[in-house]
């Protein structure tokens, strides 16, 4: 089979391609969005008409793929980190309800905080859900555990989470395929109440996921993902949950380390091994990236002994993402460094690209707020965000998505005038429209800005569904036609913009201004390949 | 074989075609790669950089251990000072001279050349005034490019072979420009290099 080069995303979205995926449900999140544009552009899923269009948000990502799953197909739902947060009711659930077709979900956790609010580590919701996780530490295993995942979940009727961090999720390497299986044909549930959550079946279904627990406990000491690697030395043995093993190799050069090494690559962990390492040397190093998922679980509370070492007991720093070198300093090598960064080097930060409407919008709304007074405008999760930096320093939260219409609501409550929330055209679809009704409902004196830049313009220009609707949207939620205002931010258009925020901040009930002008980094791009379409036309 | 290359510049300055470019090239000499890049809030006209790792066996590590890259290819003078940690004592640097300036307290371009200017081996070439010679303004990444390949272990073939598969869906004018761009880097590299021998 041919050799692909592909980032770890990517190498999930082939795996899952290739082990008969019918359906991708996703909201596009960093570091998660290539694995669902990867299936977008595929001959393949386009040839089979794999679903792949993007979801409203993580929810209905994870819903949709149930339903999927409950007629029978293979679907996969992917995420960032945050988005299980809001997919966690049905993530939940679906452990109960079971599967038909297998359900996997594939979430990239954040670790470091390249592109996100926090570093929260996915595997505790698998814990959570008491389903097999899967978490890759190479692109090959990564699409190796696509591939076999639907297998996984349809063995045990549950579904299945694959876990990977960044640095897997945006590495490229070369990647073996296998060979395409086929989709699996439409079926229903054996059960016609299998997924009919009353608690009297509630109750049968939950005893059935705790009956299968020692399975795919079994399951995980058997997996070829988890791998006990001998060693001489037995002052130190080495726990190396996904991607740490590599960064635990990378300081063994010609893998001649000569501690016992436990490969973790699938949960629930594997007792027996970790009885193996444990009993077998005298300290333990646990190298995980993200939280101290394994180090917590086997320390426990009442060992003060300091044989399990890791992020808890200071062996690896508590925050932030793994790299060979805070793995080789917790092994005690000697990290070499020959040059400093001089001091003349300047912080570059990102910034709202040259051209950006939200520029516009910041340039009126910090105009008009001056009138008004500080810290009364709240945000939300988008490009917009870095309003919130110099020279703007225009808002004042910015905490999960949607977060900015209800916080203006609650503050408004409070008694705060004006209350200003400003969120984009996506994540106002992700969360904002039952905030919106919550203030509708209430008539709260809100003023909420929707920054419309007709994509989800952060995570690389993704559609966006309610391009073209928002008014729509608006009004049928319950918002007086006269208080929806549209605006175009532009520079020449500033005097106008300022009055009519004014106008709004002055109203005394729900208003939504919808300054709308596209991204301008989808507008070149979009421009660029209507040209080369030209061109090709004129050959 | 081995090579540790960090690439950097600002987000849209086109670092990651530089990389991909490298990689499919590797990709033909049957080498193996591991290349980690930025992806979503850090590409907004920030700092950004990849760790592209080329071995002829099996390489571990997504990213590059400090104190080990053998050379820094930087599409902007200041970003190539930021990722001199990794940098090996003898390694090389090699970086566009024309500054990218979007913040306000962008230094003193004199004081980076002299850091720059400190390292026995490096290239400071003012890659945008060569794109725009090639006609090609929007190709600074792969003069930059061109200006590396004299120092990493693959047949430069290879590298016009990668820019016709890489560029390829986007015409044959924009291969060419490509091409163009990193012959002409190339060039300054090896002109460079033979000026320095005979002084």
């Amino acid at each position: 089979m041919e050799k692909l080069l592909l980032l770890g995303a990517e190498a999930i979205a082939q795996g899952a391609i290739d082990g008969g995926m019918s359906g991708v449900y996703a909201y596009p999140g960093t570091p998660s969005t290539e694995i669902t544009e990867y299936i977008q552009n595929n001959k393949i899923a386009i040839e089979r008409n794999i679903h792949r269009q993007w979801s409203a948000n993580e929810k209905t990502a994870v819903e949709a793929a149930l339903g999927m799953s409950y007629a029978g197909k293979r679907a996969m739902a992917c995420m960032k980190h945050v988005g299980l947060n809001v997919a966690a009711d049905p993530f939940i659930n679906s452990a109960i309800t079971g599967v038909n077709g297998g359900l996997v979900i594939t979430v990239a956790d954040d670790p470091s905080m390249h592109s996100s609010q926090n570093e929260q580590d996915s595997r505790f919701y698998g814990k959570f859900a008491m389903i097999p996780m899967l978490e890759p530490s190479n692109q090959q295993e990564a699409y190796d555990m696509a591939y076999d995942s639907f297998e996984v979940s349809e063995q045990f009727k549950i579904p299945v989470l694959i876990r990977i961090t960044t640095r897997l999720s945006h590495s490229r390497s070369g990647i073996t395929r296998k060979e395409l299986k086929p989709e699996n044909k439409l079926s229903y549930p054996d059960d016609p109440i299998q997924f009919v959550l009353l608690p009297s079946n509630a109750r049968k279904r939950y005893k059935g996921l705790l009956s299968i627990q020692s399975a795919i406990e079994e399951a995980a000491e058997k997996s070829k993902y988890n791998k006990y690697i001998e060693g001489k030395d037995k002052s130190l043995g080495i726990i190396a949950c996904g991607i740490a093993f590599n960064y635990l190799m990378e300081n063994y050069p010609d893998n001649n380390c000569p501690h016992p090494i436990l490969k973790i690559g699938q949960y629930p962990m594997p007792y027996s091994l970790l009885d193996k390492i444990v009993n077998e040397c005298e300290k333990i190093l646990v190298l995980e990236d993200g939280y101290p998922f394994v180090e917590e679980q086997i320390k426990g509370y009442f060992d003060k002994s300091g044989k399990i070492t890791g992020r808890l007991s200071g062996a690896i720093p508590r925050d932030g993402e793994l790299n060979p070198d805070v793995v080789g300093k917790a092994l005690g090598k000697e990290i070499k460094q020959y040059f400093k960064v001089p001091e003349v080097i300047s912080n570059r930060p990102p910034e709202l690209c040259s051209g950006c409407a939200h520029r516009d919008i910041y340039n009126a709304l910090n105009e008009t707020m001056k009138e008004f007074g500080k810290q009364k405008v709240f945000s939300d999760i988008g490009c917009y965000t870095l309003g919130a930096l110099p020279p703007w320093n225009a808002i004042n939260s910015c905490v999960d998505m949607g977060a900015s219409i209800t916080m203006a609501k609650g503050a408004a409550d409070a008694g705060v005038r004006p209350s200003v929330a400003v969120i984009g055209d996506s994540t106002f679809t992700h969360s904002g429209m039952t905030a919106l009704l919550d203030c509708v409902y209430e008539n709260t004196p809100v003023t909420i800005i929707i920054a419309d830049n007709a994509t989800t313009a952060m995570t690389g220009g993704q559609t966006s569904p309610a391009t073209g609707r928002l008014e729509e949207i608006c009004i049928g939620l319950g918002v007086k036609p006269e208080h929806v205002r549209v605006l175009t931010p532009l520079p020449k258009f500033h005097e106008e913009m300022v009055k009519v925020i004014r106008e709004e901040l002055l109203y005394e009930g729900v208003s939504v201004i919808i300054p709308r002008r596209e991204c301008v980094q989808t507008a070149t791009r979009s421009k660029k390949e209507q040209k080369v379409k030209t061109e090709e036309v004129a050959q | 074989m081995k090579a540790d290359i960090i690439l950097s510049g600002v987000g849209g300055q086109g670092i990651v075609s530089i990389a991909a470019t490298i990689a499919q090239a590797a990709l033909d000499n049957d080498l193996f790669i591991k290349q980690s890049e930025v992806h979503g809030m850090s590409q907004r006209g920030g700092a950004v950089y990849s760790h592209l790792r080329i071995s002829d066996k099996p390489i571990a590590s997504d990213l590059i251990p400090m104190g080990s890259a053998d050379i820094i290819i930087s599409v902007e003078p200041m970003e190539s000072l930021r990722y001199l940690p990794w940098l090996k004592e003898e390694g090389w640097l090699v970086t566009n001279s024309a500054p990218f300036i979007n913040i306000p307290d962008y230094p003193d371009l004199n004081l980076l050349y002299s850091e720059i200017e400190k390292f026995p081996n490096h290239i400071l070439i003012n890659a945008d005034e060569i794109a725009r010679q090639v006609k090609s303004p929007r190709s600074t990444n792969i003069v930059m490019l061109g200006a590396a390949s004299p120092y990493l272990e693959i047949p430069n073939a290879s590298f016009e072979e990668a820019i016709k598969k890489i560029f390829g869906r986007k015409g044959e004018k924009i291969v060419e420009l490509n091409l163009q761009a990193l012959r002409a880097g190339r060039e300054f590299s090896l002109t460079h290099q033979k000026e320095k021998a005979t002084k």
